[in-house]
């Protein structure tokens, strides 16, 4: 029987009439579910004919047939040459020594080229000048292979033919003759050129040429050439220099050209108990100044003083005015310090003004400074701001008849910008370019410039040390040099190859042969200079001998905030600004990508209310700000608090904030141009916060060491000198039956040890001494590995892809020793949650060291053990094998690497419009090595110590049937490092440099506690510090 | 028979007293030459530059003393003297010398001073000859006829055999009814047979057999699908057809070039590279026709090899009638036979240059493969095998002389294997 009870689901159902009731029988809801506005319009979903069934029939056939088409493999087609060319062999690179000379960068390079494609820039190690790629330099590969090129000469928006565009130019400079005729050109430095200005000035008469730099060196030139008599800058060769005191020069970024690094490394390998001694007065954190024995923060006003202070303590003639105590202080100690060294000291400043690089040229002078000399002079920096100037007042004036400008880019990089387009409009111009840039857009002709690539050239970089250029591929788009149009317009026959050929046999080589020339791609002259500075006519400025001290602390005041407008590392003047290597190329010092911001320090963020916050998925946000110069605003500025800024200065830097000629991608950060008014970089700013937040992409969350002093090892070179090895590079202990055993031993190892003392066994030795931190091995591990972008928002998301990475630590206390006294001595619960906040933030005036850091490649691998499909395994050679076709993603590996080396591909970074980089268009993979695997979305990839590279060179010595020489083996990171920081070798080759490096007692392991043995080594830091 | 050997006879006398008779006639007329020396001779000495029917780099020599002769009125004398040195006779000022020279754009003939009188009359008794017939394709009648042959033996001992069963069954049947006859006519009745259960009935009421059966044929199908998921993505055999049909077994099997004439990058490359059309024209720029007996062998794989070579010359640009290349090119897009996928290195050189191994180790025997196809199945399996029992060539290599030393003497053995060698590790093959 049943029971007739009934169940009540909600007082509702009380209500017999209730409407809900009953639409709840028919219906699960009672309301129709908005279906529509989540799957999409409502309109297209209508009016779409397809019902779920068909759907599901779709999705059916379309698997099967995409499962039936993987059956068959695609047809395959291989198209040979019709008649090879000689020095062609596919699968086998060839190398052109060749020169970089955009204006910014100079350097002697070779050029790795496959089938015909340059794919990477190395060193080449026969310059004895400026030959060391940095980071932008090693990047500059990719600008070839640039989607958005001028692809042909163009007449406003019309493509024209070059015929047309000579015949056209040519009419316009005739019509010029009246007015004057300017080029406004990038420092050249090429007597090949200069040649043939002065050849066209000849024929047309009313020529005017005018260098311009983007980023000023004019106040430098002018008061070597007031004291000198010739405009140039002086050269200094850090490797004979013991103490080094600088005066806000970046020297190790591009103060004055760049390229002293390797020089600088040199002397900071403690050899026989004696390094050099760096100490630095500066207002931003500098690459240098994270470098230096002893930084002191100073705001640029001040520095002005210190400089003049510093020049009448060394040489006893006074000079007005008071420094704080404690700057003075530490003046006083660093002159000191440099009349000890005597003819060993060298001075050098970055102010940007005439009386500054006076007292620096004399101070260095009064030392006899060994390092110093006035006679090899560096050209590469010829920009006259005044000659600048006179020409943007002329061209308002209608005084000029025709423009032509030759990599330069006006309308971005000048401060009164709108000066120089008020002035284009009363002339006619003509701008070589490889870009619409800014100013390509406004000028009446583009004449389509070749990348440096795919041109001839040569440079004079310094007095006697020649470079040439060389095309290492045909012109890709219809392309043409500035030389060969000039040559067409002075109507010369010859081409710009021949004429280089004919200058040089004429006055460079002396008898010596082009084609070696050629090949080096350098050539150091016994004689002295052929050119002279081009036709500049700038007065010179007469100074006050010995008075520049005077005026120089005259001219120090300050009221309020101070702006120090920089350069940052991977960036540069901001030509390179489509470059996603460089883009992406996290900032030495600020580890922050994709974006330029202002540096303040913490106390004046705190007062002006401004915050740096790390938000729950780990991204960095920064307070925004409105920065104005003399009534100049830049608006929604990020702010970075940086520590050992200056306090009562910020800094900002140039290069970023580009809107044409760049994918939107690319258009990242503020120009800062318009604040770098009268080409000085140092200004009186006013702040104001903005609202609202910016989202930075910082690699870098953690910012201090913690007194963790096995990540980095650090000593004084008094302590390195004095005490054992055993107290200032110790082995960790752990306890095997109550005795403490270095952890080296096996018997405390869970592993055992396989015989590697057969073959090869290769290691890395990386010394924190040498390493400045400039990034050149984080873009040549790109190049070479084909290391996928991955855009700002991904590396905010903390994936990017980067092999190679070098951490910046900062120390919490006045340096890293006393951190790690502070760790030591902390006990009990309460010291400790104290303590170790209190050791998060960053000191003032910190410390700072950097460490590459890439796959260790451990012997007792911690990945390899966790991999549930081996993919990952251990090679006799050492090095750590990744099989991606095997990785099925689970990313154990990455989870148990204990150095966070690996990286897992989230998405496919080629060919997906989602990632719209150099690997999204066939012109841009034209750079990928065909040696080496594009990865794909969903496996782990890393470091691989170059096994490509190391087999090549096994193979090479095979098929000669010889042994392996040491200095061959070569992975791109150690090949790219000019300064020595990174040596690659075979250890098991006793003779080998390697070997010798890891006997030497400054070698530890990262982490060694760990017990994975790594096959990378590190040397410890040792900084030479004076209490 | 014996008429046969008459024949013969009759021949070889009639052959003697011809040759007698030539022997005469030499002394009367100028020396005669030997073609068969002849030709050896033309094709040391001359084929470079000459053919006998066509313009090459020099004039067709066909008859080229006859016509000399009759068309210039020039003899034998002129023949040796331009020769022996063609150079001096233009630079003599010879009126028909220098026309040829400026015919032909001037490239001046090598001179043969060491060719003796009896030589040049040898080669000219060879350029005398006339002009064979093109042979009668023999190949489809005789092979027709054959093959017609055949079938029809087959088919009349089939019918036979045919014939022979069909009259057993009959005489059976026959058989079968008399004995029923008989049965009843003497009344035996033939005891009708209990129905049974069919097999199939029996097959299915027996759940056991049935799942046995069906785990065998599940096993079986799953065997024969995954050796053919297992073949998916392997080309062994693959055969594309050419844009130029290309025959290896000519090149590399007749005419036996080594592969690494061609395939000159293998030896220092990874790749061993499909030749330039340039290296083609090495040899082709002389060689425009094949021989008639390789054209009969072509029609046996429906080919024409000498529109295959004017395609190459119509890529290359080549014009054979004027001899000089035209400049309009056309790059011939091969298709690809061994694609290894992105992710697997090969390097041919360590394996054709270290190891000193011969194409056919991996390609097959390539020398008789009219059209390239794959041979080997370049599976992952394959090479390890290969690189598991292949013993490391040590010898005169300063490279190995330590660590083959050192291994050899850790692993207990002679001889090490790449494997042994470290050739199995991932990373040497996975980058």
């Amino acid at each position: 029987m049943s029971t007739n009870k009934k169940y009540w689901k909600s007082v509702e159902e009380l209500n017999e009439n209730s409407s809900i009731v009953e639409t709840l029988q028919q219906n699960e809801f009672v309301e129709a579910i908005p279906t529509d506005e989540f799957l999409g319009d409502k309109e297209t979903l209508e009016s779409s004919s397809t019902s779920r069934r068909d759907f599901l029939k779709y999705v059916g056939f379309s698997t099967a047939a995409a499962s039936l088409a993987a059956c068959e493999g695609p047809v395959v087609k291989s198209i040979p040459y019709v008649v090879q060319p000689k020095e062609i062999v596919p699968g086998v690179a060839n190398y052109y020594a060749t020169t970089i000379a955009n204006g910014y960068d100079f350097a002697s390079v070779l050029v790795k080229t496959r089938e015909g494609r340059p794919i990477k820039i190395e060193n080449n190690k026969l310059a004895k000048t400026n030959g060391h790629a940095n980071a932008r330099v090693n990047a500059s590969i990719l600008g070839l292979y640039d989607s958005l090129r001028v692809q042909g000469p163009m007449k406003g928006d019309a493509t024209i033919s070059w015929g047309a565009f000579v015949k056209d130019t040519k009419q316009i400079l005739s019509d010029a003759a009246d007015k004057d005729i300017v080029f406004l050109t990038q420092t050249f430095a090429s007597p090949s050129t200069s040649k043939l200005v002065g050849e066209f000035t000849e024929k047309y008469g009313n020529v005017r040429h005018v260098s311009y730099d983007a980023v000023s060196e004019s106040t430098a030139l002018d008061a070597f050439q007031a004291k000198y008599g010739k405009r140039a800058l002086a050269n200094y060769d850090f490797s004979k220099a013991m103490t080094i005191v600088s005066v806000g020069a970046d020297f190790l970024g591009d103060w004055q050209g760049g390229g002293f690094d390797a020089a600088y490394a040199n002397k900071r390998i403690p050899d026989n108990g004696k390094m050099s001694r760096h100490i630095q007065f500066e207002s931003n954190m500098s690459l240098t100044g994270a470098n230096a024995d002893k930084r002191v923060p100073v705001k640029p006003s001040e520095q002005r003083l210190a400089l003049a202070k510093l020049y009448s303590y060394v040489t006893g003639n006074s000079v007005s005015g008071n420094l704080p105590e404690n700057l003075d202080k530490a003046v006083r100690a660093a002159a000191s310090e440099l009349k000890k060294a005597g003819s060993n000291g060298v001075v050098v400043s970055g102010i940007q003004d005439v009386n500054a690089q006076t007292v620096v040229l004399e101070l260095n002078e009064a030392l006899s400074s060994k390092a110093f000399d006035t006679t090899t002079t560096i050209h590469t920096k010829q920009g006259n701001d005044k000659a600048v100037m006179q020409l943007v007042a002329d061209m308002k004036a209608g005084k000029v008849g025709a423009l032509v400008m030759v990599g330069v880019n006006p309308m971005y990089t000048l401060p009164n910008a709108s000066d120089f387009a008020e002035g284009l409009k009363k002339t006619k111009s003509i701008a070589f370019s490889m870009k619409q840039d800014e100013t390509a857009i406004h000028c009446d002709y583009i004449a389509a410039a070749p990348h440096y690539l795919e041109s001839w050239g040569d440079v004079e970089m310094k007095t006697g040390h020649y470079a040439l250029m060389q095309p290492t591929i045909r012109p890709l788009f219809d392309t043409k040099q500035f030389q060969e149009v000039l040559l067409a317009w002075t109507d010369n026959g010859t081409d710009y190859n021949d004429y280089i050929k004919a200058t040089w046999t004429e006055s460079i080589l002396n008898g010596a042969s082009y084609n070696q020339a050629l090949h080096d791609g350098v050539f150091v002259a016994a004689s002295t200079s052929t050119i002279e500075a081009s036709t500049t006519d700038s007065e010179a400025v007469e100074i006050p001998n010995g008075n520049a001290a005077r005026a120089l602390a005259a001219s120090a005041k300050s009221s309020g905030m101070e702006l120090a407008i920089y350069t940052k590392t991977g960036m540069g003047d901001g030509q390179q600004a489509n470059n996603p290597w460089l883009q992406e190329f996290p900032d030495p010092i600020t580890r922050t990508s994709w974006d330029n911001y202002l540096t303040i320090s913490k106390v004046d963020a705190d007062a002006a209310g401004l915050i740096n916050e790390n938000v729950a998925n780990g991204g960095l946000n920064g307070s925004k700000v409105d920065v104005t110069v003399n009534g100049v605003t830049v608006k929604d500025v990020p702010v970075l608090i940086q520590p050992g800024q200056a306090k009562g200065a910020v800094g900002l830097s140039l290069g970023y904030g580009r809107t044409l000629g760049l994918k939107p991608e690319m258009q990242t950060g503020v120009n800062a141009y318009p604040l770098y008014q009268n080409f000085n970089a140092v200004q009186e700013v006013s702040i104001s916060k903005a609202s609202g937040m910016h989202e930075f992409a910082c690699v870098q969350l953690h910012n201090t060491l913690m007194g963790r002093g096995d990540i980095i090892k650090e000593t004084t070179l008094e302590v390195f000198n004095t005490k054992d090895k055993k107290y200032w590079n110790a082995i960790p202990e752990v306890s095997l039956n109550h005795i403490e055993t270095p952890v080296t031993s096996p018997d405390v190892d869970l592993w055992d040890s396989f015989d590697r003392s057969i073959g090869h066994h290769f290691n890395l030795s990386i010394d924190l001494n040498a390493c400045t931190g400039c990034g050149a091995c984080v873009i040549a591990c790109h190049a070479e590995n084909n290391v996928p972008v991955v855009g700002k928002s991904e590396m905010r998301r903390s994936r990017d892809m980067h092999w190679l990475r070098i951490d910046r630590y900062y120390s919490s206390e006045d340096s890293f020793s006393e951190d790690l006294e502070k760790k030591e001595n902390i006990s009990g619960l309460g010291s400790s949650l104290s303590e170790f906040g209190e050791m998060e933030n960053p000191n003032e005036n910190p410390q700072v060291v950097f460490q590459p850091v890439m796959c260790q490649h451990c012997n007792h691998a911690p990945c390899e053990t966790v991999c549930p499909v081996a993919a990952t395994a251990h090679g006799r050679q050492g090095q750590n094998h990744m099989a991606y076709n095997r990785c099925v993603g689970t990313r154990y590996c990455a989870n148990n690497c204990p150095y966070k080396v690996r990286r897992f591909n989230w998405f496919l970074y080629s060919q997906n419009d989602e990632f719209d980089y150099f690997m999204n268009d066939d012109l841009g993979r034209m750079v990928l090595n065909p040696d080496v695997t594009v990865r794909s979305r969903g496996v782990m990839e890393k470091c691989s110590f170059c096994i490509q590279k190391t087999q090549k060179t096994i193979l090479d010595a095979k098929r000669d049937g010889r042994e392996v020489k040491d200095g061959e083996f070569q992975t791109a990171c150690s090949a790219a490092c000019g300064n020595g920081a990174m040596v690659f070798g075979d250890v098991n080759d006793k003779e080998s440099q390697v070997a010798e490096l890891k006997e030497d007692d400054r070698m530890y392991h990262l982490l060694e506690y760990v017990g994975t043995k790594p096959n990378v080594f590190y040397h410890t830091k040792v900084r030479n510090t004076k209490a | 028979m014996k008429h046969v050997i008459y024949r013969n006879l009759t021949s070889s006398i009639l052959r003697l007293g011809f040759i007698l008779l030539l022997t005469f006639s030499t002394t009367v007329l100028a020396q005669e030459g030997d073609p068969a020396n002849g030709k050896s001779l033309f094709n040391a000495q001359c084929a470079a530059c000459h053919k006998l029917d066509k313009k090459m780099t020099g004039p067709a020599l066909r008859n080229v003393e006859a016509r000399l002769y009759e068309d210039e009125g020039l003899d034998r004398e002129w023949l040796n003297s331009w020769i022996r040195n063609s150079a001096a006779l233009i630079k003599s000022g010879d009126a028909y010398a220098n026309k040829i020279w400026n015919e032909y754009n001037q490239t001046a003939m090598n001179a043969f001073p060491l060719l003796s009188d009896q030589d040049i009359s040898d080669i000219l008794a060879y350029t005398a000859q006339p002009k064979p017939e093109p042979p009668k394709p023999p190949v489809l009648v005789s092979g027709e006829g054959g093959q017609t042959g055949d079938s029809t033996s087959n088919s009349i001992i089939l019918g036979a055999l045919a014939l022979l069963f069909g009259l057993l069954a009959m005489a059976l049947v026959l058989v079968n009814r008399t004995l029923k006859r008989f049965a009843d006519a003497k009344g035996v009745q033939v005891p009708e047979t209990e129905k049974r259960t069919p097999i199939w009935k029996a097959f299915v009421q027996n759940q056991f057999l049935v799942l046995v059966t069906s785990i065998v044929l599940l096993l079986a199908s799953g065997y024969f699908v995954y050796g053919y998921l297992m073949q998916v993505g392997i080309d062994q055999g693959y055969e594309p057809v050419q844009p130029i049909h290309y025959s290896h077994r000519i090149h590399a099997g007749d005419n036996k070039i080594d592969c690494k004439y061609c395939h000159s990058s293998a030896r220092v490359s990874k790749h061993s590279g499909i030749p330039s059309l340039n290296v083609c024209m090495n040899c082709h720029k002389s060689i425009g026709e094949v021989a008639p007996e390789t054209l009969a062998e072509g029609q046996e794989y429906g080919v024409d090899y000498n529109a295959e070579i004017q395609k190459l010359y119509k890529a290359v640009g080549w014009d054979a009638d004027n001899q000089k290349y035209t400049g309009d090119t056309s790059p011939v897009k091969w298709i690809r036979i061994h694609n290894l996928p992105d992710f697997a290195y090969f390097n041919h050189s360590q394996h054709v240059s270290v190891a000193g191994l011969e194409c056919q180790t991996c390609h097959g025997p390539v020398e008789e493969m009219e059209i390239m196809y794959q041979h080997a199945p370049l599976t992952m399996g394959w090479c390890i095998n290969c690189h598991r029992e292949t013993n490391v060539k040590v010898k005169d290599n300063a490279y190995y002389t330590k660590i083959h030393e050192q291994l050899s003497k850790k692993y207990g053995v002679e001889q090490l294997t790449a494997a042994q060698m470290g050739g199995l590790e991932c990373g040497k093959c996975h980058y």
